[in-house]
C-alpha cells in the first residue's frame, strides 16, 4: 500500500522500528502535493527544502539512538494564520502577504519540540472568514473528491491536504465550525477543542472568545494523538485553561460503554439534505448496535446560534483587525501616489470654489489608513468589519452585542441542560455534501449558514469532532458531528474511535490517492 | 473683591505605576531608554500575541485605590478602547470602562496659609489602562516623517477622575499637591511630570450668580498642562475668558459640545484644539483575551495593611506630639518621609519641636537644596546636629554663630563640640558681661544718652564692639544687660 494511505499511528510505529525513514516519508507526501496540488491548491507554502532538511535531522537522530518528540518524523500541515517564526504567516489576507512573524505561536512551539516535520502552510479563507476557502485572497482550494467543489472552511486546506494523502495530519482553528465543516465535507476527522484547552497564543486573531486551534487526521486515533501535542496550559495565553492534558492517545480505542447519545430535535428539521440525514441516522443507528442509548433532545435557542455568532465574532473582528492599518501591521499604499492623489483633489476642489469641501478632505494619515485596508482586506473581510464595527457604536451597542452575548448565555445554559441527560450529542455537520466553487459566493447569507450546525459550539465554548459517515450518491463525504461536555475530549474521541473501528468510511481514498 | 461666579473644577490624572515590567508583558518601563528597544512582540501588538496581567501592576493599583478612599470592586474587567492612531499599535487599548475597579473615593485639600478651608474632594473613580507610545512629529509639517517610539506603549497607568469639587485654581492646585504626596508616599508612582509620569486634564466650567440663580456654562476640557503651576494659571486664565465669553454669549451647559483647549505655557493663554475627540466613539467591549479579576477581602485588607502613614496623619502626629504648626508640618511632610524621619529623630533627641523644625526646615533644607542631595546622603546625622542644637538651649552659642558651626560641620563632617573649640566658641560668664557692659556703658556715654532718650537701636553699637573684644558674647544677653544697666541709670 502506498505510505500516504497509512494512517499517522501506522506511520509512527514504522518510523519508531526504523522500517522507514522521516525523509522517505516527507518525500512520498512532498511527491503527493507536487502530482496533485496544483489542481487541489490546499497548500499556500510547501516547505520542500525545510521539510526534508528537518526530517534528515530527525532520522540522524533516531539512528543514534537520541531522545525523540512524540511526533518524531511525521510530516504535519499548518494552517497559514499561526505564526512561524521567521516565514510569512498571511492569513490568505493581501494585508498580510509580506509579515514574517519573529515567533512561533505556541502550538508551533510544541509541534517542533515534538519533532514534528512542518511541511507548509495550507490556505484558508482570509482570516478564516468564511466557509468555503473561497475567501483565500491568493487561491481557491478545490475537494480532492470532486475538484469543481469546495473543500469548506475556512480550514480547507488543512482538511484537503489530509483528504488528498498530502499530509497525514494537519493543524486548523476553528471558530464557528472551521474545523468540522471542511473535516466533513472532506471526509476527514476533525476535532474543535475546549475553549481554553488549546493556548492561542500566535494564532492571528479572528473572533478570540471564539477561534480555537485543533487536529485534523484520517482517523480518531491520530486526532488523539495530535491532541495531545497540541492541548496544554500556557501561561501567554490567559484563557487557556489549567487543567491536565489527558494521554488521549492511550485511551482512545476503549469504547464507550452506556453511551448515552442525544440527537438534537432542531438538528433534522427544514433544509437538511435526504442523503445526509440518512447516513446520519445510518451512523446513530451504528452506535445503537454498539450498546448506546438514543435520546430525543433539545437545544432551544439553537436556532439564534448563527444570528448570534454573526455579532459576536465581527464584533471581535473588527477590533483585531484594527491593527492592519498599514503604520506597524499590513499593506501600506503607495504614499507617493496617494499624495498626489489629495493635492489634485484639493486643487479641483479649490479651482471649483469649492473650499469647505477642500478642507474637509481627509489628512494624509486618515487617507492611508483608509487606502491601505480598502486595498488590503478581501470583500467578506470588509462586511465583517463593518459589521462589527456598527454593532459596537455608540446607541446600538446594547441592541446587538450585549444581547448577543445573553443569548450566548441561553445557549451554553441549552447545553448544559442537555448534557444533564446525554453524553454526547450526535448530529450533521453540514446540511448539505460541499457545494460547486463560486455557488454561493454572491450570497453571503447562504454562506453564513453553512455554520448551523457547528456555531452553536463555538458560542458554547465546548468541543466538537467531524468525521466521516457516508457518502453521497455523487461520491461526496458525509460528516457526523459528536459534541460533549468541556473539557471531554477524550470521550469525543473514544466515541468517534469506536465508530471507526465499527465501519470504514473514514478509510476511502479520492482517485487522486495512489492505492 | 467676590466674582459673580463660582468656579467648578474636576481633574482626570494618569499616573504611571513604578512597576519594574509593563501591564501586559515582561518589557521594562525605565524611562530614557534609546526609541523601541523596550518593547516586545506582546507590546508593539504582533499579530498573534496575547495580553497577561501584570499582577504587581494591579496591586499598586489596590493600594492607591484604598488609600483614596475608594469602594474596590470585587468583580472587574478589561475593555478595549478603539481608535487609530500610529503610537498605539493594536488601534485599540486596554482599558477600564464600565466596571472599574475601584470608585467613590475622596481625598483631602487643605491650605497651610488657610486661604480655603479643608475638604473632601470627591473621587469618582480609578481605573488601570495600558499607556500608548510616543508620536514625534516633524517640526516642518509634511517635511519629514513622524516617528514612533513604543517603550512607553503598555506602562501601567493609573486614571483618577476626581469630582468636580474644587473652587478655585488654588484648590486645584492644592488637589494635584496632596495626591502627588500621596502617591509619593505609597511609592507607587515617581510623579514626574517632566518624564509624563503624572499628566493632568481638567474640566472646568462656571456657575455664574444672576437673577434667575446660579447657571451653569459649557465645560471646556483643558490640556497639555505640563505643571502643577500651569494647571493653577490655566484655570485662572479659563475662569476669566469662561466670564468673558458668558457674557458675550449668555452660552450655558448643553448649548454648545464640550471643547477642548490647549494650555500654551509661554504665551499662557489656552488655545482651541479641533474637537475630534468630541466627536469619536471608542466602541467599548470587554477584551475577549483577559479574563475578569475577582478582588478578595483579604486582597483589600493586605492592601490597607501596606500603606503604611500617610501624608494627612503624618501632619497631625507632627503637629500633636512635636507642637510645630500645620504650616511646619506641611512643610516637612512634602519634603518627603526621609526628612521627616530626620526631624522627627532630632525634635526627640533635643526636646524641642520647633527648634528642631525651624534646623531641619532652614538649614538643613537649604544644604539639601544647595547640594542637590537626598536626605539619606546629607552629612549630619540627627545626633551630630542636637549636639549644635543643644549647645544653644545651653545659651553656649548664639544662633548666628551657630550657622557657621553647622556649615564647618557640614563642610569638615566634625562635631558641633570640635569645630566650637576650633574657633574658640565658650560660655562667657555672666558677671563677664556684666562687667564688659559697664566698661562700655563708661566709655560711651554719648551712646547711653541715645539710648536713654529713647533710640534702643544705639545699643547695637555697643554690641559690636563687645563682640569685637570677646566674639564668644551672647549678642541677646548683652542686649538685655546693656538696657537694664542703662535703665537703671
Ligand atoms: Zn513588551
Amino acid at each position: 500500500m502506498s505510505l500516504v494511505r497509512l494512517s499517522a499511528t501506522e506511520l509512527l510505529a514504522q518510523l519508531t522500528a526504523g522500517q522507514i525513514t522521516s525523509v522517505h516519508l516527507t518525500e512520498a507526501y512532498l511527491g503527493q502535493i507536487k502530482r496533485h496540488d496544483p489542481q487541489v491548491k490546499a497548500f499556500l507554502r510547501v516547505d520542500t527544502q525545510r521539510a526534508l532538511d528537518r526530517a534528515a535531522e530527525i532520522d540522524k537522530r533516531r539512528r543514534e539512538g537520541r531522545p525523540l518528540g512524540r511526533l518524531a518524523g511525521l510530516p504535519v500541515a499548518i494552517k497559514d494564520l499561526l505564526c512561524t517564526q521567521g516565514e510569512p504567516t498571511t492569513c490568505a489576507s493581501r494585508i498580510l502577504e509580506n509579515f514574517k512573524p519573529p515567533y512561533d505561536a505556541t502550538v508551533i512551539a510544541r509541534l517542533k519540540a515534538a519533532d514534528a516535520v512542518l511541511i507548509g502552510k495550507t490556505n484558508m479563507d482570509e482570516f478564516a472568514m468564511g466557509g468555503s476557502t473561497e475567501n483565500s485572497a491568493f487561491q481557491k482550494t478545490a475537494n480532492p473528491w470532486d475538484l469543481e467543489r469546495i473543500p469548506g472552511g475556512s480550514s480547507g486546506g488543512s482538511a484537503a491536504c489530509v483528504a488528498a494523502g498530502m499530509a497525514p495530519m494537519s493543524v486548523g482553528s476553528d471558530t464557528g465550525g472551521s474545523i468540522r465543516q471542511p473535516a466533513g465535507l472532506c471526509g476527514v476527522t476533525g476535532l474543535k477543542p475546549t475553549y481554553g484547552r488549546v493556548s492561542r497564543y500566535g494564532l492571528v486573531a479572528f473572533a478570540s472568545s471564539l477561534d480555537q486551534i485543533g487536529p485534523l487526521a484520517r482517523t480518531a486515533e491520530d486526532t488523539a494523538l495530535l491532541l495531545e501535542v497540541l492541548a496544554g496550559h500556557d501561561p501567554l495565553d490567559s484563557t487557556s485553561v489549567d487543567l491536565p492534558v489527558p494521554k488521549y492517545s492511550a485511551t482512545v480505542k476503549q469504547p464507550l460503554k452506556n453511551l448515552r447519545l442525544g440527537l438534537v430535535r432542531e438538528h433534522f428539521g427544514e433544509g437538511l439534505d435526504g442523503e445526509v440525514e440518512a447516513a446520519v441516522r445510518q451512523a446513530v443507528a451504528v452506535y445503537e448496535s454498539l450498546g448506546a442509548t438514543i435520546k430525543d433532545i433539545s437545544l432551544p435557542h439553537g436556532k439564534y446560534g448563527v444570528a448570534t455568532y454573526y455579532i459576536i465574532a465581527p464584533c471581535e473582528a473588527s477590533s483585531n483587525l484594527a491593527r492592519y492599518d498599514g503604520v506597524h501591521y499590513g499593506h501600506r499604499t503607495d504614499e507617493k501616489k496617494m499624495a498626489a492623489a489629495i493635492a489634485a483633489q484639493r486643487s479641483t476642489l479649490e479651482a471649483a470654489g469649492k473650499h469647505v469641501e477642500a478642507e474637509a478632505l481627509d489628512n494624509p494619515l486618515v487617507r492611508m489608513y483608509r487606502q491601505s485596508r480598502a486595498e488590503g482586506f478581501g470583500p467578506e473581510v470588509k462586511r465583517r468589519i463593518m459589521l462589527g464595527t456598527y454593532a459596537l457604536s455608540a446607541g446600538y451597542y446594547d441592541a446587538y452585542y450585549l444581547k448577543a452575548l445573553k443569548v450566548r448565555r441561553l445557549i451554553r445554559r441549552d447545553y448544559d441542560q442537555a448534557f444533564g441527560q446525554v453524553d454526547l450529542i450526535a448530529g450533521p455537520v453540514t446540511a448539505t455534501t460541499a457545494f460547486k466553487l463560486g455557488e454561493k459566493v454572491d450570497d453571503p447569507l447562504a454562506m453564513y449558514l453553512v455554520d448551523l450546525y457547528t456555531v452553536s459550539a463555538n458560542l458554547a465554548g465546548i468541543g466538537g469532532i467531524a468525521f466521516p459517515c457516508g457518502f453521497s450518491e455523487g461520491g461526496l463525504p458525509i460528516g457526523l458531528q459528536l459534541q460533549a461536555p468541556p473539557f471531554e475530549e477524550e470521550r469525543l474521541l473514544r466515541a468517534a474511535c469506536m465508530f471507526q473501528r465499527a465501519t470504514d468510511w473514514h478509510q476511502r481514498w479520492p482517485s487522486m490517492v495512489p492505492a | 473683591m467676590t466674582k459673580p461666579y463660582t468656579i467648578i473644577i474636576g481633574l482626570e490624572v494618569h499616573v504611571q505605576l513604578l512597576t519594574r515590567t509593563k501591564l501586559f508583558c515582561r518589557c521594562s518601563t525605565k524611562f530614557g531608554a534609546p526609541p523601541n528597544t523596550q518593547t516586545c512582540q506582546v507590546c508593539i501588538g504582533m499579530p498573534g500575541t496575547l495580553p497577561v496581567m501584570n499582577r504587581e501592576a494591579f496591586k499598586l493599583a489596590l493600594k492607591t485605590a484604598v488609600a483614596l478612599n475608594c469602594e474596590i470592586a470585587d468583580f472587574t474587567k478589561w475593555d478595549r478602547k478603539q481608535y487609530y492612531y500610529p503610537d498605539l499599535p493594536k488601534g485599540y487599548q486596554i482599558s477600564q470602562y464600565d466596571l472599574p475597579f475601584s470608585h467613590d473615593g475622596w481625598l483631602e485639600i487643605g491650605d497651610p496659609k488657610d486661604r480655603f478651608e479643608r475638604k473632601k474632594i470627591g473621587i469618582i473613580r480609578a481605573h488601570l489602562e495600558e499607556d500608548a507610545g510616543k508620536s514625534m512629529h516633524d517640526e516642518v509639517a509634511g517635511q519629514a516623517d513622524s516617528r514612533i517610539d513604543l517603550n512607553r506603549a503598555g506602562t501601567p497607568l493609573l486614571e483618577i477622575v476626581s469630582q468636580p469639587d474644587m473652587r478655585s485654581a488654588l484648590e486645584a492646585k492644592a488637589y494635584l499637591s496632596e495626591l502627588k504626596l500621596l502617591l509619593t508616599y505609597l511609592g507607587v508612582s515617581d510623579c514626574n511630570m517632566q518624564e509624563g509620569s503624572l499628566r493632568v486634564d481638567a474640566n472646568i466650567n462656571l456657575h455664574v450668580d444672576t437673577p434667575e440663580g446660579k447657571v451653569a456654562t459649557p465645560i471646556v476640557e483643558v490640556k497639555n498642562m505640563n505643571s502643577f503651576r500651569a494647571v493653577e494659571r490655566a484655570m485662572e486664565y479659563e475662569a476669566g475668558r469662561h466670564y468673558q465669553v458668558w457674557q458675550q454669549t449668555h452660552q450655558r451647559l448643553g448649548d454648545v459640545p464640550k471643547q477642548t483647549r490647549g494650555w500654551d505655557d509661554v504665551a499662557n493663554v489656552t488655545r482651541g484644539q479641533r474637537h475630534k475627540e468630541e466627536s469619536s466613539d471608542y466602541r467599548y467591549f470587554p477584551d475577549p483575551d483577559l479574563v475578569p479579576v475577582c478582588v478578595s477581602e483579604a486582597q483589600i485588607s493586605e492592601a490597607r495593611k501596606s500603606l503604611g502613614e500617610l501624608p494627612a496623619a503624618l501632619r497631625t502626629r507632627l503637629e500633636n506630639t512635636h507642637g510645630i504648626k500645620p504650616y511646619d508640618s506641611d512643610v516637612l511632610v512634602s519634603a518627603g518621609r526621609g526628612l521627616v524621619d530626620y526631624f522627627v529623630e532630632l525634635a526627640e533627641l533635643s526636646g524641642d519641636g520647633k527648634l528642631a523644625s525651624n534646623w531641619v526646615q532652614q538649614d538643613v533644607m537649604r544644604t539639601l537644596n544647595e547640594q542637590k542631595i537626598e536626605i539619606d546622603q546629607f552629612r549630619l546625622q540627627p545626633t551630630q546636629l542636637c549636639e549644635l542644637l543643644k549647645a544653644i538651649q545651653d545659651g553656649q552659642i548664639d544662633t548666628g554663630r551657630a550657622r557657621e558651626v553647622f556649615i564647618e560641620m557640614v563642610a569638615s563632617g566634625k562635631s558641633a563640640g570640635e569645630v566650637m573649640e576650633a574657633q574658640g566658641i565658650e560660655k562667657v560668664d555672666e558677671s563677664e558681661l556684666v562687667e564688659l557692659c559697664q566698661e562700655l556703658i563708661a566709655a560711651n556715654p554719648k551712646i547711653v544718652a541715645d539710648i536713654r532718650s529713647g533710640k534702643q537701636q544705639a545699643a547695637g553699637n555697643l554690641i559690636g564692639q563687645a563682640k569685637k573684644k570677646n566674639p564668644n558674647v551672647n549678642p541677646g544677653r548683652l542686649r538685655e544687660i546693656v538696657l537694664d544697666l542703662v535703665g537703671k541709670m
